[in-house]
């Protein structure tokens, strides 16, 4: 039985710390133990997106709150076990190699565990030098699934849901609700082919229809008008609902409403699925926002959640291991014994295929969470969370 | 904020933050004998969390009335003579007091940082206080107001206990899977105790000796030895049909006689029926959604649950184990208090 396992866990990890260099508690004298943020200097995603007559639609904020109030929110955790956690923050210049930096500062601050928030350009070149450090990333930023595909690492973990979970978690409402017919309207981005592809496999999973994906053009062009004007491009198809991938969101701000069938919109506009909204009001979730929204002065999104997540799981599996060295913490991340609360109703551990935190996903509008995936009656043999995302046979990945 | 009270504005708890816990010697010298205990009106109050008011069942288990009352009620506990009761408002930062005779306010503390769940300790005096946002558990002195101790926790702090020597109190920290341990003498936190998974409520056997720990996210109750402050065993929840993460225990209660306990499994829409010596499940009875708060009458024959996410009360007859009747109550009903 899996309680008896994890005292048994418990009581091995504990008489490890007793002899183990790396972590002495119980003694008076505080140990420190770092973990890194690492950022990109100008990084574009962050530069606010100005639309037409100066309109922000769109200002991301770092993830580095949300592991700033992690630490925070662990602070008595290491009181137990006589332990201080801290957090470096680095912002990288432009040009600097992020793998060279990485082990530098491992080197200088004796630290082991990183939260990388670098552009997804960047990520594979670093991965590929890191594969085999006594490291433990945590991806905080990118839902893209090749870097829990092809790109995996054994040493990179994901807090953030791969494009295909909460695709997958569109998906499970879309069909609950039986609007199996869709519409999808794509944009010009490399996101949106990603975001697209993604929907097309979660369609296929969870027998959805895809009755055609029409490429659409920002402008008003009239030469172009069946690619830029909505109610065409709405026309001559049957379909329950539109599935918009528009990542930049200039055009897609406008598509609910003007389709020319009286339909709901999902995707990037209306129904959006995401791993956090500022509004959900279960599971803790109202006191989490409350404490984030307190410190940071603004709303918690997706990218700080998962930054306090990655921040969450490193404690945890430092407590109960009572270790401290990268092999002891990655064994228990993607261990059964990992079920940290991620204020979303279901505990979660990693993913051994990929390295994947297991979570539900968030169906949400601009101001309310509708749905929670997995929607209720979509099972799976071991762990419902598991029918959101890859599993061990169709992971692209091989550590 | 401002907030309509259906009665006129109570006294104001004047308060005055101290830095460092005060010494609690002075109250161990407090006499616990049982404080003559007024005669029960026979109603039950129930907060709603997200309707704030209360409401008021009678005897025969019917509406009687609805309290509006500050914003986000939670805890409610009864005073030491039980003439009145304490409501903790996280969202106003106030407890608010209310006369149970006549069912009005007479005071409110403000400024007390969300409270969301207490306990009153046996001297009658000082109320502990655990402050959700503010990772911290504080004592409220209730004759002056003042915030007379404060203690760091985990975030999130949740259940209070007070063993009823008055020498240790308990709080559990949800969002740090840990109960912390107070020496209320010393006024210091001499244990943080790792429990498993989201911990929320307490509940102690009647000899004192073992205190039970709800872990909400593990499924499970733990127990810790109050002689050793040790974990000494747990006990796992799993109703048929059930996955084990929808079942989300929050409160537990222990009857008198010490042999059975009930806890509230949240998710699982069921309460447990709980063999205390055996530590073992006899029974679990379907309720509302997302069944929290527990109550049980003087007499012991009659279960309260709270159905947060149906809106209703769920009584059960604890010697058939039946469903009596279910009653509609505010929006997100969170605790019980029966004066009887």
């Amino acid at each position: 039985m899996t309680r008896g396992r994890r005292r048994r866990y418990l009581a091995v990890a504990m008489l490890l710390a007793l002899v183990s260099p790396s972590l002495s508690a119980g003694t008076t004298a505080a140990e420190t133990v770092t973990f890194a943020y690492i950022g990109r200097d100008a990084d574009p995603a962050y530069t606010p997106t100005k639309a037409y007559t100066g309109l922000v639609l769109r200002d991301r904020k770092r993830p580095l709150d949300g592991a700033r109030l992690g630490l925070r929110d662990s602070k008595i955790m290491g009181r137990a076990r006589g332990l201080k956690f801290k957090l470096t923050e680095r912002i990288l210049a432009p040009g600097r190699d992020a793998g060279a930096a990485i082990r530098e500062i491992a080197a200088a601050e004796g630290t082991n565990v990183f939260l990388l928030d670098l552009p997804i350009e960047e990520m594979p070149d670093t991965l590929r030098g890191l594969k085999a450090a006594p490291l433990v990333l945590f991806n905080v930023r990118h839902g893209d699934d090749t870097l829990r595909g092809a790109n995996c690492a054994p040493t990179l973990f994901h807090t953030m849901p791969s494009d295909t979970m909460r695709m997958d978690g569109l998906a499970q409402f879309l069909r609950q609700k039986r609007w199996d017919q869709l519409l999808v309207l794509q944009g010009e981005d490399a996101e949106d082919a990603r975001l697209v592809a993604a929907f097309r496999n979660s369609a296929k999973k969870f027998g959805l229809d895809i009755e055609e994906v029409r490429p659409f053009k920002l402008g008003n062009d009239p030469r172009e008008r069946g690619r830029n004007n909505i109610r065409l491009l709405t026309s001559s198809a049957d379909y329950d609902a539109v599935f918009l991938a528009d990542a930049v969101g200039e055009f897609g701000r406008y598509v609910p409403y003007q389709t020319l069938l009286a339909r709901p919109v999902v995707g990037t506009e209306g129904l959006i699925a995401s791993a956090w909204h500022w509004t959900y009001e279960r599971y803790g979730a109202p006191q989490l926002n409350q404490r984030f929204e307190k410190r940071a002065g603004y709303r918690m999104t997706a990218p700080q959640w998962a930054a306090w997540a990655a921040v969450r799981a490193a404690v945890e599996a430092i407590l109960r291991t009572g270790k401290t060295d990268a092999a002891s913490l990655r064994a228990y991340l993607v261990s059964d014994e990992m079920n940290l609360d991620l204020y979303k109703g279901t505990p979660g551990g990693f993913r051994p295929w990929n390295n994947q935190l297991r979570q539900p996903i968030l169906l949400h509008t601009y101001n309310a969470v509708i749905d929670r995936a997995p929607i209720e009656g979509f099972l799976h043999q071991t762990n419902n969370l598991d029918t959101l995302g890859a599993g061990p046979l169709d992971s692209a990945c091989r550590f | 904020m401002t907030h309509s009270y259906r009665q006129s504005e109570g006294m104001t708890g004047n308060r005055r933050r101290l830095g460092i816990a005060l010494p609690f010697a002075v109250m161990l010298a407090i006499s616990h004998a049982q404080p003559a205990v007024a005669k029960g009106t026979g109603l039950i109050f129930i907060t709603n969390e997200k309707s704030n008011t209360i409401s008021v069942l009678d005897s025969s288990d019917t509406l009687v009335a609805t309290i509006e009352t500050c914003a986000r009620p939670r805890g409610v506990h009864f005073n030491r003579d039980r003439t009145q009761f304490f409501v903790g408002c996280a969202d106003d930062s106030t407890i608010a007091v209310y006369d149970i005779a006549s069912q009005t306010l007479v005071r409110r503390y403000r400024d007390i940082d969300e409270p969301e769940t207490f306990d009153l300790h046996p001297d009658g005096r000082h109320l502990y206080i655990s402050n959700e946002e503010e990772a911290e558990a504080s004592v409220l002195d209730l004759e002056t107001g003042e915030i007379v101790g404060e203690f760091e926790t985990g975030a999130e702090p949740e259940g209070v206990l007070i063993t009823p020597d008055g020498r240790l109190a308990f709080v559990a920290s949800e969002a740090a899977n840990m109960v912390h341990v107070i020496d209320v003498a010393a006024g210091e936190v001499i244990k943080d105790i790792l429990v498993d998974t989201r911990p929320r409520r307490f509940a102690l056997t009647p000899d004192n000796k073992e205190l039970w720990v709800s872990a909400e996210l593990a499924g499970i109750v733990n127990i810790i030895d109050v002689e050793s402050l040790e974990l000494v065993g747990d006990i796992a929840f799993l109703p048929t049909g059930m996955r084990k993460e929808e079942v989300t225990p929050v409160d537990v209660l222990i009857a008198r006689d010490g042999q059975r306990a009930y806890v509230a499994l949240g998710r699982a829409n069921h309460v447990a029926v709980v063999d205390v010596a055996a530590r073992k499940v006899l029974n679990y009875i379907l309720v509302g959604k997302r069944a929290w708060g527990l109550a049980l009458t003087n007499d012991e024959r009659k279960l309260y649950v709270a159905n947060g996410l149906s809106d209703d009360i769920t009584i059960i007859d604890t010697a058939t184990l039946k469903t009596l009747k279910s009653v509609p109550v505010g929006q997100v009903p969170y605790g019980i208090l029966i004066d009887d």
